[in-house]
Protein backbone atom coordinates (compact mmCIF):
# COMPACT_ATOMS: atom_id res chain seq x y z
CA UNK A 1 0.00 0.00 0.00
CA UNK A 2 1.22 3.46 -0.87
CA UNK A 3 2.16 5.90 1.88
CA UNK A 4 -0.14 8.47 0.24
CA UNK A 5 -3.11 6.10 0.65
CA UNK A 6 -2.30 5.49 4.31
CA UNK A 7 -1.87 9.20 4.89
CA UNK A 8 -5.16 9.93 3.10
CA UNK A 9 -7.06 7.41 5.24
CA UNK A 10 -5.49 8.71 8.45
CA UNK A 11 -6.27 12.31 7.57
CA UNK A 12 -9.86 11.53 6.66
CA UNK A 13 -10.27 9.49 9.85
CA UNK A 14 -9.09 12.42 11.96
CA UNK A 15 -11.36 14.78 10.01
CA UNK A 16 -14.31 12.47 10.67
CA UNK A 17 -13.62 12.57 14.41
CA UNK A 18 -13.46 16.37 14.37
CA UNK A 19 -16.62 16.70 12.29
CA UNK A 20 -18.68 14.62 14.73
CA UNK A 21 -16.81 15.65 17.83
CA UNK A 22 -19.66 15.06 20.30
CA UNK A 23 -20.44 11.59 19.04
CA UNK A 24 -16.73 10.84 19.01
CA UNK A 25 -16.32 12.09 22.58
CA UNK A 26 -19.27 9.96 23.73
CA UNK A 27 -17.67 6.90 22.13
CA UNK A 28 -14.27 7.72 23.64
CA UNK A 29 -15.88 8.15 27.08
CA UNK A 30 -17.66 4.80 26.89
CA UNK A 31 -14.57 2.95 25.72
CA UNK A 32 -12.58 4.73 28.44
CA UNK A 33 -15.07 3.58 31.07
CA UNK A 34 -14.93 0.03 29.74
CA UNK A 35 -11.13 -0.05 29.65
CA UNK A 36 -10.83 1.70 33.03
CA UNK A 37 -13.02 -0.90 34.70
CA UNK A 38 -11.10 -3.64 32.97
CA UNK A 39 -7.79 -2.20 34.24
CA UNK A 40 -9.20 -1.77 37.74
CA UNK A 41 -10.46 -5.33 37.96
CA UNK A 42 -7.32 -6.60 36.28
CA UNK A 43 -5.20 -4.92 38.98
CA UNK A 44 -7.39 -6.29 41.78
CA UNK A 45 -7.50 -9.81 40.39
CA UNK A 46 -3.76 -9.85 39.64
CA UNK A 47 -3.00 -8.68 43.16
CA UNK A 48 -5.40 -11.09 44.84
CA UNK A 49 -3.93 -13.95 42.81
CA UNK A 50 -0.46 -12.76 43.76
CA UNK A 51 -1.42 -12.74 47.43
CA UNK A 52 -3.05 -16.16 47.16
CA UNK A 53 0.03 -17.56 45.42
CA UNK A 54 2.14 -15.98 48.09
CA UNK A 55 0.02 -17.61 50.72
CA UNK A 56 0.21 -20.95 49.01
CA UNK A 57 3.95 -20.84 49.41
CA UNK A 58 3.95 -19.50 52.96
CA UNK A 59 0.72 -20.68 54.56
CA UNK A 60 0.55 -24.43 54.98
CA UNK A 61 -1.37 -27.17 56.71
CA UNK A 62 0.21 -28.68 59.78
CA UNK A 63 -0.70 -32.29 60.59
CA UNK A 64 -0.03 -33.51 64.11
CA UNK A 65 -0.20 -37.20 65.02
CA UNK A 66 -1.31 -39.26 68.01
CA UNK A 67 1.44 -39.36 70.65
CA UNK A 68 1.62 -43.15 70.75
CA UNK A 69 2.41 -43.36 67.00
CA UNK A 70 5.93 -44.50 66.19
CA UNK A 71 8.11 -42.54 63.78
CA UNK A 72 7.79 -45.39 61.27
CA UNK A 73 3.99 -45.16 61.43
CA UNK A 74 4.18 -41.42 60.93
CA UNK A 75 6.47 -41.88 57.92
CA UNK A 76 4.02 -44.44 56.49
CA UNK A 77 1.14 -41.99 56.91
CA UNK A 78 3.32 -39.31 55.33
CA UNK A 79 3.79 -41.50 52.26
CA UNK A 80 0.01 -41.89 51.96
CA UNK A 81 -0.55 -38.14 52.24
CA UNK A 82 2.19 -37.42 49.71
CA UNK A 83 0.21 -39.40 47.14
CA UNK A 84 -2.59 -36.81 47.19
CA UNK A 85 -2.79 -34.61 44.07
CA UNK A 86 -3.39 -31.44 46.12
CA UNK A 87 0.01 -31.74 47.82
CA UNK A 88 2.82 -29.69 46.36
CA UNK A 89 5.45 -30.39 49.02
CA UNK A 90 5.65 -31.87 52.46
CA UNK A 91 8.19 -31.19 55.15
CA UNK A 92 8.57 -33.57 58.05
CA UNK A 93 9.20 -31.76 61.32
CA UNK A 94 10.56 -34.14 63.94
CA UNK A 95 9.88 -33.47 67.67
CA UNK A 96 13.51 -32.35 68.02
CA UNK A 97 13.18 -29.83 65.18
CA UNK A 98 9.89 -28.65 66.57
CA UNK A 99 11.47 -28.02 69.97
CA UNK A 100 14.45 -26.23 68.41
CA UNK A 101 12.15 -24.01 66.41
CA UNK A 102 10.04 -23.30 69.48
CA UNK A 103 13.11 -22.34 71.48
CA UNK A 104 14.20 -19.97 68.73
CA UNK A 105 10.81 -18.29 68.61
CA UNK A 106 10.05 -18.01 72.29
CA UNK A 107 13.32 -18.06 74.20
CA UNK A 108 15.32 -15.80 71.93
CA UNK A 109 17.70 -13.84 74.19
CA UNK A 110 16.68 -15.89 77.23
CA UNK A 111 18.14 -19.27 76.24
CA UNK A 112 18.79 -20.08 79.92
CA UNK A 113 15.06 -20.49 80.48
CA UNK A 114 15.04 -23.49 78.14
CA UNK A 115 17.94 -25.17 79.87
CA UNK A 116 15.61 -26.85 82.35
CA UNK A 117 14.26 -28.95 79.49
CA UNK A 118 17.66 -29.93 78.15
CA UNK A 119 17.19 -33.62 78.91
CA UNK A 120 13.48 -33.72 78.28
CA UNK A 121 11.74 -32.61 75.05
CA UNK A 122 8.36 -31.17 76.06
CA UNK A 123 7.27 -31.52 72.39
CA UNK A 124 8.15 -35.22 72.21
CA UNK A 125 4.76 -36.10 70.80
CA UNK A 126 4.72 -33.23 68.30
CA UNK A 127 6.08 -34.83 65.14
CA UNK A 128 4.28 -33.16 62.28
CA UNK A 129 4.10 -32.63 58.57
CA UNK A 130 3.96 -29.15 57.10
CA UNK A 131 2.04 -29.41 53.83
CA UNK A 132 2.03 -26.85 51.04
CA UNK A 133 -0.57 -27.00 48.30
CA UNK A 134 -0.54 -26.53 44.55
CA UNK A 135 -3.80 -24.59 44.75
CA UNK A 136 -4.99 -23.09 47.99
CA UNK A 137 -8.62 -23.48 46.98
CA UNK A 138 -8.26 -27.27 47.43
CA UNK A 139 -7.32 -26.81 51.08
CA UNK A 140 -10.72 -27.72 52.50
CA UNK A 141 -10.83 -31.02 50.59
CA UNK A 142 -7.40 -32.02 51.83
CA UNK A 143 -8.13 -30.91 55.41
CA UNK A 144 -11.28 -33.06 55.46
CA UNK A 145 -9.25 -36.00 54.17
CA UNK A 146 -6.49 -35.50 56.73
CA UNK A 147 -8.97 -35.18 59.60
CA UNK A 148 -10.44 -38.53 58.59
CA UNK A 149 -7.09 -40.32 58.68
CA UNK A 150 -6.51 -42.68 61.58
CA UNK A 151 -3.57 -41.59 63.72
CA UNK A 152 -4.02 -37.90 62.97
CA UNK A 153 -4.55 -35.92 66.16
CA UNK A 154 -4.91 -32.42 64.87
CA UNK A 155 -4.91 -30.50 61.59
CA UNK A 156 -3.99 -26.82 61.77
CA UNK A 157 -4.90 -24.56 58.87
CA UNK A 158 -6.09 -21.07 58.16
CA UNK A 159 -9.61 -21.47 56.93
CA UNK A 160 -10.72 -17.87 56.95
CA UNK A 161 -7.98 -16.52 54.72
CA UNK A 162 -8.48 -19.17 52.09
CA UNK A 163 -12.22 -18.91 52.01
CA UNK A 164 -12.05 -15.12 52.05
CA UNK A 165 -9.58 -14.75 49.22
CA UNK A 166 -11.03 -17.53 47.11
CA UNK A 167 -14.55 -16.10 47.38
CA UNK A 168 -13.40 -12.54 46.85
CA UNK A 169 -11.46 -13.50 43.74
CA UNK A 170 -14.41 -15.35 42.27
CA UNK A 171 -16.81 -12.51 43.04
CA UNK A 172 -14.50 -9.89 41.51
CA UNK A 173 -13.96 -12.01 38.39
CA UNK A 174 -17.68 -12.52 37.91
CA UNK A 175 -18.56 -8.90 38.60
CA UNK A 176 -15.87 -7.62 36.25
CA UNK A 177 -16.99 -9.98 33.50
CA UNK A 178 -20.59 -8.80 33.76
CA UNK A 179 -19.76 -5.08 33.93
CA UNK A 180 -17.16 -5.24 31.16
CA UNK A 181 -19.56 -7.27 29.03
CA UNK A 182 -22.32 -4.67 29.38
CA UNK A 183 -19.92 -1.79 28.77
CA UNK A 184 -18.48 -3.60 25.76
CA UNK A 185 -21.95 -3.79 24.22
CA UNK A 186 -22.67 -0.13 24.99
CA UNK A 187 -19.29 0.90 23.55
CA UNK A 188 -19.87 -1.15 20.39
CA UNK A 189 -23.31 0.39 19.97
CA UNK A 190 -22.02 3.92 20.48
CA UNK A 191 -19.10 3.53 18.13
CA UNK A 192 -21.37 2.00 15.53
CA UNK A 193 -23.65 5.01 15.95
CA UNK A 194 -20.73 7.42 15.58
CA UNK A 195 -19.56 5.70 12.41
CA UNK A 196 -23.12 5.65 11.01
CA UNK A 197 -23.36 9.41 11.53
CA UNK A 198 -19.97 9.91 9.86
CA UNK A 199 -21.03 7.64 6.98
CA UNK A 200 -24.29 9.56 6.54
CA UNK A 201 -22.38 12.84 6.68
CA UNK A 202 -20.02 11.66 3.96
CA UNK A 203 -22.60 9.79 1.90
CA UNK A 204 -22.20 12.08 -1.09
CA UNK A 205 -18.44 11.82 -0.93
CA UNK A 206 -18.64 8.02 -0.74
CA UNK A 207 -20.97 7.96 -3.75
CA UNK A 208 -18.55 10.10 -5.75
CA UNK A 209 -15.67 7.87 -4.67
CA UNK A 210 -17.57 4.82 -5.86
CA UNK A 211 -18.18 6.33 -9.28
CA UNK A 212 -14.61 7.53 -9.64
CA UNK A 213 -13.37 3.99 -9.09
CA UNK A 214 -12.30 3.95 -5.46
CA UNK A 215 -12.08 0.47 -4.00
CA UNK A 216 -14.18 -0.68 -1.06
CA UNK A 217 -11.02 -0.41 1.00
CA UNK A 218 -10.50 3.25 0.11
CA UNK A 219 -14.13 4.09 0.83
CA UNK A 220 -14.27 2.24 4.13
CA UNK A 221 -10.76 2.72 5.48
CA UNK A 222 -11.25 6.30 6.79
CA UNK A 223 -14.21 5.13 8.89
CA UNK A 224 -12.26 2.18 10.24
CA UNK A 225 -9.33 4.49 11.00
CA UNK A 226 -11.81 6.72 12.82
CA UNK A 227 -13.03 3.78 14.91
CA UNK A 228 -9.51 2.59 15.67
CA UNK A 229 -8.38 6.10 16.66
CA UNK A 230 -11.37 6.49 18.97
CA UNK A 231 -10.49 3.09 20.46
CA UNK A 232 -6.85 4.08 20.91
CA UNK A 233 -7.72 7.34 22.65
CA UNK A 234 -10.40 5.55 24.66
CA UNK A 235 -7.80 3.04 25.89
CA UNK A 236 -4.96 5.53 26.39
CA UNK A 237 -6.81 7.82 28.79
CA UNK A 238 -7.77 5.16 31.40
CA UNK A 239 -4.34 3.53 31.14
CA UNK A 240 -2.71 6.81 32.13
CA UNK A 241 -5.31 7.23 34.91
CA UNK A 242 -4.80 3.72 36.24
CA UNK A 243 -1.01 4.15 36.24
CA UNK A 244 -1.25 7.19 38.50
CA UNK A 245 -4.05 5.75 40.63
CA UNK A 246 -2.35 2.40 41.17
CA UNK A 247 1.07 3.69 42.10
CA UNK A 248 -0.39 6.26 44.50
CA UNK A 249 -2.86 3.79 46.06
CA UNK A 250 -0.19 1.15 46.65
CA UNK A 251 2.14 3.68 48.24
CA UNK A 252 -0.70 4.99 50.43
CA UNK A 253 -1.85 1.51 51.53
CA UNK A 254 1.67 0.34 52.28
CA UNK A 255 2.28 3.41 54.40
CA UNK A 256 -1.06 3.36 56.23
CA UNK A 257 -1.35 -0.38 56.81
CA UNK A 258 2.23 -1.44 57.41
CA UNK A 259 1.00 -3.88 60.01
CA UNK A 260 -0.73 -5.93 57.32
CA UNK A 261 2.27 -5.95 55.00
CA UNK A 262 2.74 -9.67 55.67
CA UNK A 263 -0.65 -10.49 54.12
CA UNK A 264 -1.21 -7.65 51.70
CA UNK A 265 1.71 -7.67 49.35
CA UNK A 266 1.06 -5.68 46.19
CA UNK A 267 2.51 -6.30 42.80
CA UNK A 268 4.74 -3.49 41.53
CA UNK A 269 3.24 -1.52 38.62
CA UNK A 270 5.99 -2.75 36.29
CA UNK A 271 4.83 -6.32 36.85
CA UNK A 272 1.27 -5.78 35.65
CA UNK A 273 1.45 -2.70 33.41
CA UNK A 274 2.91 -4.29 30.23
CA UNK A 275 0.16 -6.96 30.15
CA UNK A 276 -2.45 -4.38 31.11
CA UNK A 277 -1.37 -2.04 28.27
CA UNK A 278 -1.43 -4.86 25.74
CA UNK A 279 -4.87 -6.15 26.75
CA UNK A 280 -6.39 -2.67 27.21
CA UNK A 281 -5.11 -1.53 23.81
CA UNK A 282 -6.45 -4.69 22.18
CA UNK A 283 -9.77 -4.07 23.93
CA UNK A 284 -9.98 -0.40 22.87
CA UNK A 285 -8.75 -0.92 19.33
CA UNK A 286 -10.84 -4.09 19.03
CA UNK A 287 -14.04 -2.26 20.01
CA UNK A 288 -13.19 0.55 17.56
CA UNK A 289 -12.21 -1.76 14.75
CA UNK A 290 -15.07 -4.24 14.96
CA UNK A 291 -17.66 -1.58 15.82
CA UNK A 292 -16.71 0.40 12.71
CA UNK A 293 -16.14 -2.51 10.34
CA UNK A 294 -19.61 -3.94 10.96
CA UNK A 295 -21.16 -0.52 10.41
CA UNK A 296 -19.30 0.36 7.20
CA UNK A 297 -19.96 -3.07 5.74
CA UNK A 298 -23.64 -2.35 6.25
CA UNK A 299 -23.65 1.21 4.91
CA UNK A 300 -20.93 1.45 2.28
CA UNK A 301 -20.89 -0.95 -0.62
CA UNK A 302 -19.39 -0.65 -4.11
CA UNK B 1 -15.17 0.37 -28.44
CA UNK B 2 -18.47 0.07 -26.59
CA UNK B 3 -20.80 -2.72 -27.70
CA UNK B 4 -24.28 -3.01 -26.29
CA UNK B 5 -25.83 -6.20 -27.62
CA UNK B 6 -29.51 -7.15 -27.26
CA UNK B 7 -29.69 -5.53 -23.85
CA UNK B 8 -32.96 -5.57 -21.90
CA UNK B 9 -33.47 -4.23 -18.43
CA UNK B 10 -36.57 -4.84 -16.35
CA UNK B 11 -36.65 -3.56 -12.79
CA UNK B 12 -38.11 -5.54 -9.91
CA UNK B 13 -41.26 -3.44 -10.09
CA UNK B 14 -41.91 -4.81 -13.59
CA UNK B 15 -40.88 -1.57 -15.26
CA UNK B 16 -39.22 -2.45 -18.59
CA UNK B 17 -36.62 0.34 -18.84
CA UNK B 18 -34.72 -1.00 -21.87
CA UNK B 19 -35.88 -3.36 -24.61
CA UNK B 20 -33.48 -5.10 -26.98
CA UNK B 21 -30.93 -2.30 -27.24
CA UNK B 22 -28.10 -2.66 -29.76
CA UNK B 23 -25.50 0.10 -29.95
CA UNK B 24 -21.87 0.12 -31.09
CA UNK B 25 -19.75 3.16 -30.29
CA UNK B 26 -16.30 3.31 -31.87
CA UNK B 27 -13.20 4.64 -30.09
CA UNK B 28 -13.02 8.43 -30.28
CA UNK B 29 -16.68 8.91 -31.24
CA UNK B 30 -18.90 11.70 -29.90
CA UNK B 31 -22.40 10.33 -29.35
CA UNK B 32 -25.59 11.90 -28.06
CA UNK B 33 -28.17 9.68 -26.42
CA UNK B 34 -31.46 11.53 -26.53
CA UNK B 35 -34.86 10.90 -25.12
CA UNK B 36 -37.57 12.16 -22.81
CA UNK B 37 -37.71 11.40 -19.11
CA UNK B 38 -38.32 7.70 -18.58
CA UNK B 39 -37.02 6.74 -22.03
CA UNK B 40 -34.24 4.64 -20.49
CA UNK B 41 -31.19 6.86 -21.11
CA UNK B 42 -30.13 7.01 -17.46
CA UNK B 43 -30.62 3.26 -17.10
CA UNK B 44 -28.31 2.81 -20.06
CA UNK B 45 -25.64 4.92 -18.35
CA UNK B 46 -26.07 2.98 -15.11
CA UNK B 47 -25.54 -0.25 -17.02
CA UNK B 48 -22.37 1.18 -18.60
CA UNK B 49 -20.88 2.12 -15.23
CA UNK B 50 -22.03 -1.23 -13.82
CA UNK B 51 -24.31 0.23 -11.21
CA UNK B 52 -27.04 -1.99 -12.62
CA UNK B 53 -26.98 -5.40 -14.32
CA UNK B 54 -28.89 -5.98 -17.56
CA UNK B 55 -31.72 -8.50 -17.36
CA UNK B 56 -30.44 -9.98 -20.61
CA UNK B 57 -27.93 -9.13 -23.32
CA UNK B 58 -24.27 -8.22 -23.25
CA UNK B 59 -22.21 -5.07 -22.75
CA UNK B 60 -18.57 -5.02 -23.84
CA UNK B 61 -16.40 -1.97 -23.14
CA UNK B 62 -12.97 -2.03 -24.77
CA UNK B 63 -12.91 -5.83 -24.86
CA UNK B 64 -14.12 -6.16 -21.28
CA UNK B 65 -17.37 -8.08 -20.98
CA UNK B 66 -19.18 -6.47 -18.05
CA UNK B 67 -21.19 -9.64 -17.46
CA UNK B 68 -18.09 -11.62 -16.52
CA UNK B 69 -16.61 -8.89 -14.39
CA UNK B 70 -16.08 -9.77 -10.74
CA UNK B 71 -17.28 -7.36 -8.10
CA UNK B 72 -13.77 -6.58 -6.91
CA UNK B 73 -12.75 -5.54 -10.44
CA UNK B 74 -15.51 -2.92 -10.74
CA UNK B 75 -13.47 -0.04 -9.21
CA UNK B 76 -10.60 -0.63 -11.65
CA UNK B 77 -13.09 -0.69 -14.54
CA UNK B 78 -14.73 2.55 -13.40
CA UNK B 79 -11.35 4.27 -13.45
CA UNK B 80 -11.41 3.76 -17.21
CA UNK B 81 -14.58 5.84 -17.40
CA UNK B 82 -15.12 9.48 -16.52
CA UNK B 83 -18.52 10.55 -15.21
CA UNK B 84 -20.11 14.01 -15.35
CA UNK B 85 -23.50 14.72 -13.79
CA UNK B 86 -26.20 17.34 -14.12
CA UNK B 87 -25.79 18.34 -10.45
CA UNK B 88 -21.95 18.46 -10.68
CA UNK B 89 -21.51 16.42 -7.47
CA UNK B 90 -18.64 18.49 -6.14
CA UNK B 91 -17.44 18.46 -2.54
CA UNK B 92 -18.40 21.80 -1.05
CA UNK B 93 -15.83 21.70 1.74
CA UNK B 94 -12.92 21.45 -0.71
CA UNK B 95 -11.57 23.96 -3.17
CA UNK B 96 -11.33 23.48 -6.91
CA UNK B 97 -7.84 21.99 -6.74
CA UNK B 98 -8.84 19.51 -4.04
CA UNK B 99 -12.03 18.50 -5.86
CA UNK B 100 -10.02 17.56 -8.93
CA UNK B 101 -7.19 16.02 -6.89
CA UNK B 102 -9.80 13.97 -4.98
CA UNK B 103 -10.26 11.66 -7.97
CA UNK B 104 -6.54 10.90 -7.93
CA UNK B 105 -6.18 10.65 -4.17
CA UNK B 106 -8.88 8.00 -3.85
CA UNK B 107 -7.17 5.78 -6.40
CA UNK B 108 -3.83 6.14 -4.63
CA UNK B 109 -1.99 8.44 -7.06
CA UNK B 110 1.28 9.74 -5.58
CA UNK B 111 1.24 13.31 -4.33
CA UNK B 112 3.96 14.36 -6.78
CA UNK B 113 1.85 13.27 -9.76
CA UNK B 114 -1.20 15.04 -8.32
CA UNK B 115 0.76 18.28 -7.96
CA UNK B 116 1.70 18.09 -11.63
CA UNK B 117 -1.48 16.80 -13.24
CA UNK B 118 -4.16 18.89 -11.49
CA UNK B 119 -2.87 22.31 -12.67
CA UNK B 120 -2.56 20.87 -16.19
CA UNK B 121 -6.18 19.70 -16.09
CA UNK B 122 -7.41 23.00 -14.65
CA UNK B 123 -5.64 24.77 -17.48
CA UNK B 124 -7.42 22.53 -19.99
CA UNK B 125 -10.84 23.42 -18.60
CA UNK B 126 -9.89 27.09 -18.18
CA UNK B 127 -9.99 27.31 -14.40
CA UNK B 128 -6.30 27.82 -13.55
CA UNK B 129 -7.00 31.14 -11.89
CA UNK B 130 -9.74 29.74 -9.64
CA UNK B 131 -7.95 26.73 -8.18
CA UNK B 132 -8.39 28.03 -4.62
CA UNK B 133 -12.12 28.83 -4.93
CA UNK B 134 -14.79 26.80 -3.24
CA UNK B 135 -17.44 25.32 -5.58
CA UNK B 136 -20.24 27.43 -4.11
CA UNK B 137 -18.34 30.57 -5.15
CA UNK B 138 -18.30 29.49 -8.81
CA UNK B 139 -20.95 29.83 -11.51
CA UNK B 140 -22.83 26.74 -12.70
CA UNK B 141 -20.69 26.55 -15.83
CA UNK B 142 -17.49 26.77 -13.82
CA UNK B 143 -18.69 24.08 -11.43
CA UNK B 144 -19.38 21.80 -14.36
CA UNK B 145 -15.86 22.49 -15.66
CA UNK B 146 -14.47 21.37 -12.32
CA UNK B 147 -16.58 18.21 -12.58
CA UNK B 148 -15.23 17.60 -16.09
CA UNK B 149 -11.66 18.15 -14.91
CA UNK B 150 -12.26 15.63 -12.12
CA UNK B 151 -13.72 13.13 -14.59
CA UNK B 152 -10.72 13.48 -16.89
CA UNK B 153 -7.89 13.62 -14.39
CA UNK B 154 -7.38 9.84 -14.40
CA UNK B 155 -7.22 9.84 -18.23
CA UNK B 156 -10.34 7.74 -18.89
CA UNK B 157 -10.96 6.04 -22.22
CA UNK B 158 -14.61 7.08 -22.21
CA UNK B 159 -16.34 10.16 -20.80
CA UNK B 160 -20.00 9.65 -19.87
CA UNK B 161 -21.97 12.84 -19.30
CA UNK B 162 -25.47 12.62 -17.83
CA UNK B 163 -27.37 15.82 -18.72
CA UNK B 164 -24.20 17.94 -18.29
CA UNK B 165 -25.99 21.14 -19.29
CA UNK B 166 -29.24 20.48 -17.47
CA UNK B 167 -28.55 23.08 -14.77
CA UNK B 168 -26.91 25.68 -16.99
CA UNK B 169 -28.05 28.71 -18.96
CA UNK B 170 -27.69 28.82 -22.72
CA UNK B 171 -24.28 30.52 -22.75
CA UNK B 172 -22.72 28.19 -20.15
CA UNK B 173 -24.32 25.14 -21.78
CA UNK B 174 -22.72 26.05 -25.11
CA UNK B 175 -19.32 26.50 -23.44
CA UNK B 176 -19.54 23.14 -21.70
CA UNK B 177 -20.53 21.41 -24.94
CA UNK B 178 -17.58 23.04 -26.69
CA UNK B 179 -15.29 21.82 -23.93
CA UNK B 180 -16.64 18.28 -24.31
CA UNK B 181 -16.10 18.57 -28.06
CA UNK B 182 -12.46 19.64 -27.50
CA UNK B 183 -11.94 16.70 -25.16
CA UNK B 184 -13.32 14.39 -27.82
CA UNK B 185 -10.95 15.88 -30.38
CA UNK B 186 -8.07 14.86 -28.11
CA UNK B 187 -9.10 11.22 -28.52
CA UNK B 188 -11.52 10.51 -25.66
CA UNK B 189 -14.80 8.80 -26.55
CA UNK B 190 -17.63 11.04 -25.30
CA UNK B 191 -21.19 9.87 -24.64
CA UNK B 192 -23.61 12.65 -23.71
CA UNK B 193 -27.07 11.83 -22.40
CA UNK B 194 -29.45 14.75 -22.88
CA UNK B 195 -33.05 15.62 -23.52
CA UNK B 196 -32.14 19.01 -25.03
CA UNK B 197 -33.02 19.11 -28.72
CA UNK B 198 -31.44 22.54 -28.92
CA UNK B 199 -27.96 21.31 -27.91
CA UNK B 200 -28.11 18.37 -30.26
CA UNK B 201 -29.12 20.59 -33.16
CA UNK B 202 -26.37 23.04 -32.36
CA UNK B 203 -23.61 20.42 -31.94
CA UNK B 204 -24.70 17.80 -34.46
CA UNK B 205 -22.99 14.40 -34.76
CA UNK B 206 -24.28 10.93 -33.99
CA UNK B 207 -27.59 11.00 -32.16
CA UNK B 208 -29.25 7.88 -30.75
CA UNK B 209 -32.84 8.51 -29.71
CA UNK B 210 -34.59 6.34 -27.16
CA UNK B 211 -38.31 6.14 -26.51
CA UNK B 212 -39.93 3.88 -23.91
CA UNK B 213 -36.78 1.80 -23.68
CA UNK B 214 -36.35 1.26 -27.44
CA UNK B 215 -34.01 2.86 -29.97
CA UNK B 216 -36.17 4.76 -32.41
CA UNK B 217 -33.35 6.35 -34.38
CA UNK B 218 -29.56 6.27 -34.69
CA UNK B 219 -28.43 8.93 -37.16
CA UNK B 220 -25.77 11.51 -37.96
CA UNK B 221 -27.05 15.07 -37.73
CA UNK B 222 -25.46 18.22 -39.05
CA UNK B 223 -24.64 20.77 -36.38
CA UNK B 224 -24.39 24.54 -36.42
CA UNK B 225 -21.12 24.97 -34.54
CA UNK B 226 -19.27 21.73 -35.34
CA UNK B 227 -19.27 19.59 -38.43
CA UNK B 228 -18.39 15.92 -38.04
Amino acid sequence: MRISVLWYCLKQGIKNICRNIWFSLASIATISACVFLFCLFFSIIANVQFMVKNMESTVGITVLFEEDLSEADIQALGDVIQERSEVKEMIYVSPKEAWESFQKDYFAGHEELAEGFSEDNPLAGSASYEIHLHDISTQNVLVAYLQGLEGVRQVNYSNMIVAGFGGFNRMISLLSLVIIGVLLLVAMFLISNTISVAAAFRKKESQIMRLIGATNFMIRAPFIVEGVLIGLIGAGIPLAGIYVLYTRSVTYLMEKFQILSGIFMFLPMDAIFPTMIAVAMCLGVGIGFFGSIFTVRKYLRV
Amino acid sequence: MIEILNVCKTYGTGNRALRDINITIQDGEFVFIMGRSGSGKSTLLRLLIKEEEPTSGEIIVNDTDLQDMRRRHIPRYRRRLGMVFQDFRLLKDRNVFENVAFAQRVVGTPQKTIRESVPEMLKLVGLSAKYKSLPQHLSGGEQQRVAIARALINRPEVLLADEPTGNLDHQNAAEIMNLLWDINQRGTTVVVVTHSQEIVEQMGGRVITLERGRIISDEIKDGQSHED
